[in-house]
């Protein structure tokens, strides 16, 4: 570990008094080239991230009001779309792939998926009215059962974005080696190798600048939707036990964070739904994540490039669908944004899900919100786990269920 | 003076099974390059087709076409691009067959060039967002 340079609470200081120093991680890439480490890391307080691609497991916690009388409510729709709401009486949790009860969804494949979930979001944040409808069994407390109504984000007591897993620290780059055309949540895949399609914004993406987690946390304040959000736990399907490459960025997809934020304080510039043929609706979020610059070995992971940062290749028609391990190849994320990459010695072109001039306007808006001192950073409670953890992702272990599972 | 432009046919239900467009190559000396085809639940054929050649004879086949009953149109621009549904991902960018989506390698961003979209519709739905509509 190298010698500590500053401390959080004197960078939050010096963003106060509006002196921080704060660059993006592709302008700190420059500044590292001309400068070297050792002079910028004296130089640079913060280096913001940025990313914005479809994030499946995302979804949004609402409490709407009580009614009068009071309804408890058992079964929710948001425009037809089915919200959780087995909670207490009028809160719902509306996920980002929930889909109307009538969707044809599959039924004539490729689905549309043109409005899910993700998209009553977007809805929500644009100020729209949104139908609630819901059901109840009613009790002497809530004797309510049925309910219709319109309803408005800015009348609801909380509305928070609570995503389970997003910001995936790497991605796989998805093939389809088959003789049909395969439609995934990493787009359209055409047969023989027809394509490859990515899904980060590799050397601006928030976990890929910090590799080990030194920085980010339990309570770390981020750039989440176009407000401001928290980091409140390691996202689900943790992984930071993955191969990693000589510079310490895993190879493969690993560190997630689960995040929470105000969703009355964001903008559907970076809350977008968004429809995948033939898989599902989803939900496009865009987050920022500061690293506080402690000392030059954290300097020296922000800094880290797109030539330096490695991506499985996966086959989509077979590996993946599976559970298979394999791996087609390794490729690195300057190669996927030149527009082709060799696979099998056969030349493929490459297109991403997740939007690199997005990741750019994050990175360089959360920039500014620290530079104004609109944006303090916050103190990790509790690193995330890192590698030395042992924790792993494991698969399904499916057990038969004998005697009618008595 | 040769010409090249491109025409969008639309074939009445007794003419779908004639081979008309044939006579543009044997009578006219045209050449063309057919970019979409199809024929509609209603019967009507329709065709959207590049045609190169001598511009007296691309006349002449245009009016060869509409004497028999085909309406001769020059392109519609069918698919509009809309540039503030687009989150810029690119996912369209492997899918267009003509490179009518172009993306600028150092910003990553996106564009849509209507003169060379030749209306497949191919990007509309793979499109995340759905920022590409079809008119007609």
């Amino acid at each position: 570990m190298s010698k500590q340079i500053r401390t959080i609470e004197e960078i939050n200081e010096k963003i106060k008094n509006g002196q921080a120093v704060v660059v993006t991680a592709d302008e700190l890439i420059d500044l590292v080239e001309k400068e070297g480490i050792e002079k910028v890391a004296k130089k640079v307080d913060v280096v913001t991230t940025g990313t914005f691609g479809p994030m499946c497991s995302s979804g949004a916690i609402l409490n709407v009001g009580h009614t009068r009388p009071r309804i408890k409510i058992q079964k929710a729709w948001l425009n037809g779309i089915n919200a959780y709401a087995g909670l207490a009486a009028v809160d719902v949790y509306l996920g980002a792939t929930e889909m109307p009860d009538d969707d044809p969804e599959n039924k004539v494949f490729p689905g549309e998926f043109k409005y899910g979930g993700g998209h009553v979001i977007q809805d929500l944040v644009d100020g729209k009215d949104i139908k609630l409808e819901a059901v109840s069994y009613g009790t002497d407390c809530y004797p309510r059962k049925k309910l219709s109504t319109l309803i408005n984000l800015k009348d609801m007591n909380e509305a928070f974005l609570f995503n389970p897993r997003n910001a995936y620290q790497n991605y796989n780059v998805a093939v389809n080696t088959s003789d049909k055309t395969i439609y995934t949540y990493l787009g359209v895949l055409r047969p023989h190798l027809g394509n490859a399609n990515y899904c980060s914004a590799g050397q601006l993406s928030p976990l890929l600048k910090d590799p080990f987690y030194k920085t980010i946390g339990i309570g770390t304040r981020i750039f989440l939707g176009g407000g401001i959000g928290y980091v409140v736990w390691n996202g689900t399907q943790y992984n930071p036990g993955v191969p990693r490459s000589e510079n310490g960025v895993p190879k493969r997809p690993a560190g997630t964070i689960s995040v929470v934020g105000d969703l009355k304080q964001m903008n559907s510039k970076y809350l977008k739904g968004v429809s995948f043929l033939g898989y599902g609706a989803s939900l496009n979020v865009g987050i920022g994540v500061p690293i506080p610059i402690l000392d030059e070995d954290i300097l020296k992971w922000a800094a880290i490039k797109d030539a330096e940062i490695l991506a499985p290749i996966v086959d989509y028609s077979d590996t993946y669908p599976n559970l298979k391990s394999d791996v087609i190849g390794e490729v690195s994320y300057a190669e996927l944004k030149s527009g082709k990459i060799k696979v099998q010695n056969k030349e493929v072109p490459t297109a991403g899900l997740s939007s690199y001039p997005k990741a750019v306007e994050i990175a360089n808006e959360l920039k500014d919100w620290i530079k104004k001192g609109e944006f303090t950073l916050g103190k990790p409670i509790e690193n995330l786990p890192g590698p030395e953890s042992g924790i792993k992702f494991k698969p399904l272990n499916e057990r038969p269920i004998k005697n009618g599972g008595k | 003076m040769t010409t090249s432009k491109r025409v969008a046919l639309t074939f009445p239900h007794d003419q779908v099974d004639k081979p008309i467009v044939y006579h543009l190559i044997k009578d006219y000396n045209l050449s063309f390059n057919i970019l979409k085809a199809n024929i509609t639940p209603e019967e009507e054929g329709k065709m959207l087709i590049e045609i190169s050649g001598n511009e007296d004879d691309y006349r002449k086949g245009m009016d060869f076409l509409k004497k028999q009953g085909i309406m001769v149109d020059p392109e519609k621009k069918e698919v509009k691009w809309s540039k503030d549904k687009c989150t810029q991902c690119s996912a369209c960018i492997s899918i267009c067959p003509v490179e009518a989506i172009a993306i600028d390698r150092n910003t990553m961003e996106i564009s849509f060039d209507e003169e060379k979209c030749i209306a497949c519709e191919l990007c509309v739905k793979p499109c995340p967002p759905r920022a590409f509509e079809v008119r007609l």
